[in-house]
C-alpha cells in the first residue's frame, strides 16, 4: 500500500516538474511552483522526512514564490515608472 | 535543439545507470548504512535528544551547519548590496492615480484573515523554533516560519504597524546577533578544554525541551538569524513596490 | 521499484535543464533552476530510505526501532536552505539585468562592456 502511494507521488512529482517548466508567463509559473513545492513535501512526507518536508513546505510554497512575485513587481515597477510627485 | 536533445538522451542512460548500480531502494548493504545506525543508536542514550536529524544538523556535525548559516547570511548581504545600488529611483505616485483619488484599501476578507492568522503563525513558529530537538522542527524551518507574520501585516494594509513591528536597524541587528551567538557558543567550550562546539551544557532528559545541551541554545539561535535574514530580505525587496497609504 | 524513482530524478533534471536552455523570460529560466535542484532531493531521499522503516524521531517510539537514514535528510536541509538562498542572489541579478539593459529576454541581453 506505502508502495503504491509511493510510486503515485513520484509520478505525480514528474508530472509536475513538467508542468513548470512549461507554464511560460513567470506569473502564472510562481503558482505552479508553490503547488509543486507541496508535491514535493507531501514526497517527502511519504518517505518518512518529517523535518524535510516542514523545511520545503515552508520555504517552497512560501518563500520562493514570494520572492518571485516580489521581483516581478520590482521589474514591472521600472517598465512602468512612476510620475514625480 | 536536437543537439540538445541528443546530449540529454546520451546524460539520462549515463545517469539512470550509475544510480541504478547503487543499492536497490529500501534495502541498504552493511557498509552504506552503518554510520545512519549508528547515529540512530546514539542520538537517544548518548545525546538525550530524540529527533536524530536536528541532533545530526546541530551537534554530531554541527560545524557544517554552523557553514550553511553562513552562507545563508552572506547571500542576504550579497542581495542587499545588489539590490541598493539604484538609490537614482525617487518616489513617486503610480501612474494610474490622479490627484485626490485615494488607493482602495485591502479588501475586508483580507484584512480578517491576515490579522487573525499573523498570531497564530507567531506562537506556532516560536513551538517550531523550541522544540527543535524533541519533535520535526528545529532552527531553520521555525526562522522561515517567524518571517512571515510581519508580511502578513503589511499585506492587512497596516503599513505604520509594520515598520513598527519590524524596524530595519532593529532586525538587522536580531540576524547578526543570532549569526554571531552561534560562533560563540561554539568557542565557548575552548575555554573548557574541549574542541570547538562541544556539547557542554548538562543534557537532560530526552523529550524535555531543554535536553540535548547546547542543541537548545543553537536552535534559538539559528532561529533568529534565519527570521532576521528573510525579513531582511524581504524588506529589500519590498523597498521599490511599497505603496504608501498616508492619511490625505 | 528504485529504478522508477531514479527514472523520476533523471526526468526532473532534465527537463529543468531543457526549460533553461529554452527559456524566453529570465525569470523563467530561474525558476526552472529550482525544478533541477528538486532532482537532487528525489536522490538523496531515496538513498536514504529503508523499507518498512519509521521516521528518524524517537519521541514516541522507543529508540531501538529500525528507523531511515537521518545523516541524509540532514543532507537535504542544506541543499534546501542553499536553494533558496542562490534563488535571491539570481533573483537580484534578474533585477538588475533588466534595469541595465531594459530586456528580460536572456538571448538579447547583449555582449557585456569592459
Amino acid at each position: 500500500m506505502t508502495t503504491l502511494l509511493q510510486a503515485l507521488i513520484l509520478g505525480m512529482v514528474a508530472a509536475g516538474g513538467l508542468a513548470v517548466v512549461l507554464t511560460r508567463d513567470p506569473l502564472n509559473q510562481s503558482v505552479v511552483v508553490s503547488f509543486y513545492g507541496i508535491l514535493l513535501a507531501i514526497m517527502f512526507f511519504l518517505f518518512q522526512a518529517p523535518d524535510v518536508a516542514l523545511s520545503q513546505i515552508v520555504i517552497g510554497a512560501m518563500a520562493l514564490p514570494l520572492m518571485i512575485l516580489l521581483a516581478l513587481a520590482r521589474i514591472r515597477r521600472k517598465r512602468e515608472p512612476p510620475e514625480p510627485k | 535543439m536536437a543537439l540538445f536533445l541528443v546530449s540529454a538522451a546520451v546524460f539520462g542512460t549515463i545517469y539512470v545507470a550509475a544510480l541504478a548500480s547503487l543499492h536497490p531502494m529500501g534495502v541498504a548493504d552493511a557498509a552504506s548504512a552503518s554510520y545512519g545506525n549508528r547515529i540512530n543508536a546514539a542520538t537517544v542514550s548518548e545525546r538525550h535528544i530524540t529527533d536524530a536529524v536536528t541532533a545530526v544538523n546541530f551537534d554530531f556535525r554541527g560545524f557544517d551547519t554552523l557553514g550553511e548559516e553562513f552562507i545563508m547570511f552572506a547571500s542576504v548581504i550579497g542581495t542587499i548590496l545588489l539590490l541598493r545600488k539604484h538609490r537614482d529611483e525617487s518616489e513617486g505616485t503610480p501612474r494610474d492615480q490622479k490627484a485626490g483619488r485615494e488607493i482602495s484599501p485591502p479588501s475586508d476578507a483580507v484584512r480578517v484573515i491576515s490579522v487573525s492568522l499573523a498570531g497564530m503563525v507567531v506562537t506556532f513558529g516560536i513551538y517550531i523554533v523550541t522544540h527543535g530537538q524533541v519533535s520535526p522542527g528545529g532552527g531553520f524551518q521555525g526562522g522561515v516560519l517567524l518571517a512571515a507574520p510581519p508580511l502578513l501585516i503589511y499585506l492587512a494594509g497596516e503599513f505604520q504597524q509594520f515598520c513598527r513591528l519590524a524596524p530595519r536597524p532593529l532586525v538587522e541587528a536580531g540576524e547578526a546577533v543570532g549569526a554571531a551567538g552561534y560562533a560563540i557558543i561554539g568557542v565557548i567550550p575552548l575555554f573548557l578544554h574541549a574542541a570547538y562546539l562541544y556539547n557542554f551544557l548538562p543534557l537532560g532528559t530526552p523529550g524535555d525541551i531543554f535536553s540535548g545541551g547546547t542543541v537548545a541554545l543553537i536552535d534559538l539561535t539559528v532561529g533568529l538569524e534565519v527570521a532576521g535574514g528573510f525579513i531582511v530580505l524581504l524588506l529589500a525587496f519590498l523597498e521599490e513596490t511599497l505603496v504608501r497609504r498616508d492619511p490625505a | 521499484m528504485s529504478h522508477l524513482a531514479y527514472f523520476v530524478a533523471a526526468w526532473l533534471f532534465l527537463v529543468g535543464l531543457y526549460g533553461v536552455v529554452t527559456s524566453r523570460n529570465m525569470v523563467h529560466l530561474i525558476i526552472c533552476l529550482s525544478v533541477v535542484q528538486s532532482s537532487t532531493y528525489v536522490v538523496l531521499l531515496t538513498i536514504g530510505y529503508r523499507t518498512g522503516a519509521a521516521a528518524p524521531v524517537f519521541v514516541d517510539i522507543p529508540p531501538s526501532t529500525p528507523a531511515v537514514d537521518p545523516v541524509v535528510q540532514a543532507l537535504m536541509l542544506t541543499d534546501i536552505v542553499v536553494e533558496v538562498t542562490v534563488m535571491a542572489l539570481l533573483l537580484a541579478l534578474a533585477i538588475l539585468a533588466h534595469a541595465r539593459t531594459g530586456e528580460l529576454d536572456p538571448n538579447r541581453l547583449g555582449l557585456m562592456r569592459g
